[in-house]
């Protein structure tokens, strides 16, 4: 018996009432999810990529699922504020795996324009779900079908043809529930040719003493000279695992820009593949992670340049301190015939105790001449001469040592397109370097 | 006569178990302007370094007194805030700090320790743009990042800036005229002359007479071999630049 049974035998056991309480689309897959999953095994650390995570351990705890969608009273839009300052953003929450639009969103985004609740649009526009629901994510990988299996709402967020979304869109992802609680939270976003958007994901939970599991899938379709940012910011609690596993593919001309920040969490890993299918696309792929006491956080990439004149760009920084543990493994594919690609990655990382580990692993797998590919990794200490010169001027080692971190941060932060979420960060990083762990409970998720 | 600011007894230090300062002596008055020359390697930069508090350098034996506080056991920020200031021979890049954030943050943390409230924003750039003229430092630096991509004349210039920022008792200029051309060595020497008082003194470490053209000191000393071998007026620097140093050289060895 293996973690994953006890996933199989809950929707075995549950399969009538998985569909009953979600949409024809998603259920139509399931079948296909649990044939992909016969005798499939969950990693482990002896899995190859996954050396430092294993996700057989993540998901062994009893977790509870809300499979029959029990209401859970909270009011989420008036007890949970995200707010970044300046910044007006059009709001959503998912409560655990339920999506709860914030009032009058339909009157502050374009016709058109839909971000709502995957389950309720699998209903209303089968024909859009259906199109592209499971077809960029691949069955073949066991986290992909587990979630398929029982994801049975999340967020869909679509752009049509030409329109540009000003507002930027924010997801908020909290867990509130009473018992040890999983979530199988599925995202699909389409930006299709000539449209763009920003989209900040936060993921928080409601209270600190109860273990979560996030499983997550992420899609994203962008169509010709379409752009998305997407900004996939983590503040949740030690007791919370992620497992997120986003794909995104691009076509002729689009711009991509992934950011994905953990500040707080309890074990993460994030897993993103970005398939380059059109000529002159631009694609960004970077984040931050900031880890102390017993923190974990696993990034893996993999970029795949399936076309020629394409840019790349990996840019993932870690602060590890007392004995956090950090894991990045970085992958550029330049396939044949991409010719004339530019891929570059790179990885840097700062540890802060005698106990913080990191691991790094880049890849490089080029099957074409022509083209331009970097990637860099390195792990070290602050700068001591730095630091001198600093203390020499009167800035206590403690604050100089905090101002050197923020500053190993800031070209990280810098590639942030949106002004009011960078002057945010800044502020936040600068928190949590001054040794704040947890964010739940204070301002940034004030329960009333 | 003017008080006692730095006495310096006996001071022997070393780096990695093997001994540069031999038992240095050397007493500065406010007011007081002294030179310290000698050959490469004679444990100048060593000298300012210790006194400083630099991680790596192990104080054997010997007392420094300032104004009435055991430098030694102070910290080097306690030591900065009692009023040492050391330009550095190389100033350190930082990037993604910027100089405004990095002032700021030495100007308050002096003021806290003296249980002062910090500066406001608009008193703090007051007083940036007041010490920028000192120097004739632009504008366009406050916002770069601490000496990133300064030229080696800026990054000199920048060190009498936060100088004249923190107005030290004590300001010990480690070869600030090494790298700067003629035009650069008369604006700093100018910035480290306007900021002189008698309530203050510095010490400045050099390889050539040249900057003491601009700086005039009261006493120059030589350091060979980590000891003052030789005290003098301001004409020891001038036989220096005539001689050399190998007649002191060879006094010194023949014993």
């Amino acid at each position: 018996m293996t973690s994953i049974d006890q996933y199989i035998s809950l929707y075995r056991d549950n399969a009538a009432s998985i569909d009953v309480h979600s949409a024809p689309v998603l259920n139509a897959l399931r079948p296909v999810a649990l044939e992909a999953l016969a005798g499939a095994k969950l990693p482990t650390t002896r899995s190859e990529g996954y050396e430092k995570t294993s996700i057989e351990d993540m998901l062994a705890p009893d977790f509870g699922v809300n499979i029959t969608r029990l209401h859970i009273p909270v009011d989420v839009a008036s007890t949970f504020r995200c707010e970044v300052p300046r910044m007006s953003t059009v709001m959503g929450f998912v409560l655990n795996d339920t999506f709860i639009p914030a009032e009058g969103n339909a009157q502050r985004l374009p016709e058109d324009v839909i971000f709502g609740s995957l389950a309720k649009m699998g209903v209303e526009r089968p024909d859009l779900v259906s199109r592209l629901y499971g077809s960029i994510a691949p069955m073949a990988h066991v986290g992909v079908a587990l979630n398929t299996l029982l994801a049975q709402d999340g967020v869909v967020v679509y752009v049509p043809r030409g329109v540009r979304v000003e507002k930027p869109l924010q997801l908020v992802n909290i867990f509130s529930s009473s018992v040890p609680t999983a979530a199988f939270r599925r995202m699909l976003v389409i930006v299709e040719d000539d449209a763009s958007v920003q989209l900040l994901v936060c993921d928080h939970t409601q209270d600190c003493d109860r273990a979560y599991l996030s499983e997550q899938v992420v899609e994203i379709s962008l169509g010709r000279n379409a752009s998305l940012e997407l900004y996939d910011m983590e503040e949740s609690s030690a007791m919370t695992s992620r497992w997120s596993m986003a794909y995104a593919r691009q076509q002729e001309g689009s711009r991509l820009l992934i950011n994905g920040t953990t500040l707080s969490n309890g074990v993460t890993r994030n897993e993103y593949t970005i398939d380059i299918d059109g000529e002159h696309c631009d694609t960004f792929l970077g984040g931050m992670a900031i880890g102390s006491a017993k923190q974990h956080v696993d990034n893996d990439s993999t970029v795949n340049h399936r076309a020629p004149r394409c840019h790349s760009r990996q840019m993932f920084k870690y602060i590890l301190d007392d004995d956090a543990r950090g894991a990045f493994e970085g992958g550029i594919t330049v396939h044949p015939g991409a010719i004339l690609t530019e891929a570059y990655q790179s990885n840097r990382n700062l540890l802060a105790s005698a106990g913080a580990r990191m691991h790094t692993k880049p890849q490089l797998l080029i099957y074409c001449d022509d083209v331009k590919c970097s990637h860099g990794a390195t792990t070290g200490q602050l700068d001591q001469d730095a630091l001198f010169y600093m203390r020499q001027r009167g800035i206590s080692e403690k604050t100089a040592r905090t101002m050197l971190m923020q500053a190993f941060m800031a070209d990280v932060i810098d590639t942030v397109g949106l002004e009011g979420l960078r002057d945010r960060l800044r502020h936040l990083v600068e928190m949590r370097l001054h040794g704040r762990t947890s964010f739940c409970g204070d301002c940034h998720i004030r329960q009333e | 006569m003017q008080d006692m600011l730095l006495d310096i007894k006996d001071l022997h230090a070393s780096i990695d178990g093997k001994e540069i300062l031999k038992g240095i002596n050397l007493q500065v008055r406010d007011g007081e302007v002294h030179a310290i020359m000698g050959p490469n390697g004679s444990g100048k930069s060593t000298l300012s370094m210790v006194l400083a508090g630099a991680p790596g350098y192990e104080v054997t034996g010997g007392s420094v007194d300032f104004h009435g506080k055991q430098l030694l056991d102070l910290s080097p920020e306690d030591r900065s805030h009692e009023g040492l200031f050391l330009s550095f021979q190389y100033p350190v890049e930082i990037p993604g700090v910027t100089m405004v954030n990095f002032m700021r943050a030495a100007v308050n943390e002096k003021r806290k320790y003296f249980n002062e409230a910090p500066l406001s924003a608009s008193d703090f750039l007051k007083l940036m743009r007041q010490k920028r003229a000192i120097v004739e430092l632009d504008n366009k630096l406050a916002s770069r990042s601490v000496n990133e991509g300064f030229s080696g004349g800026e990054k000199k210039r920048n060190e009498i800036f936060q100088m004249a920022m923190l107005e030290p008792r004590l300001a010990i200029l480690d070869e600030t005229d090494s790298g700067l051309d003629i035009d650069a060595l008369r604006i700093v020497a100018g910035g480290v002359n306007t900021l002189k008082t008698d309530r203050n003194a510095t010490i400045v470490i050099t390889h050539y007479q040249r900057l003491l053209d601009y700086i005039k000191p009261d006493f120059v000393h030589v350091l060979y071999k980590g000891r003052i071998i030789r005290t003098g007026g301001p004409e020891l620097a001038l036989e220096l630049e005539e001689r050399g140093y190998d007649w002191l050289k060879e006094e010194v060895d023949a014993k």
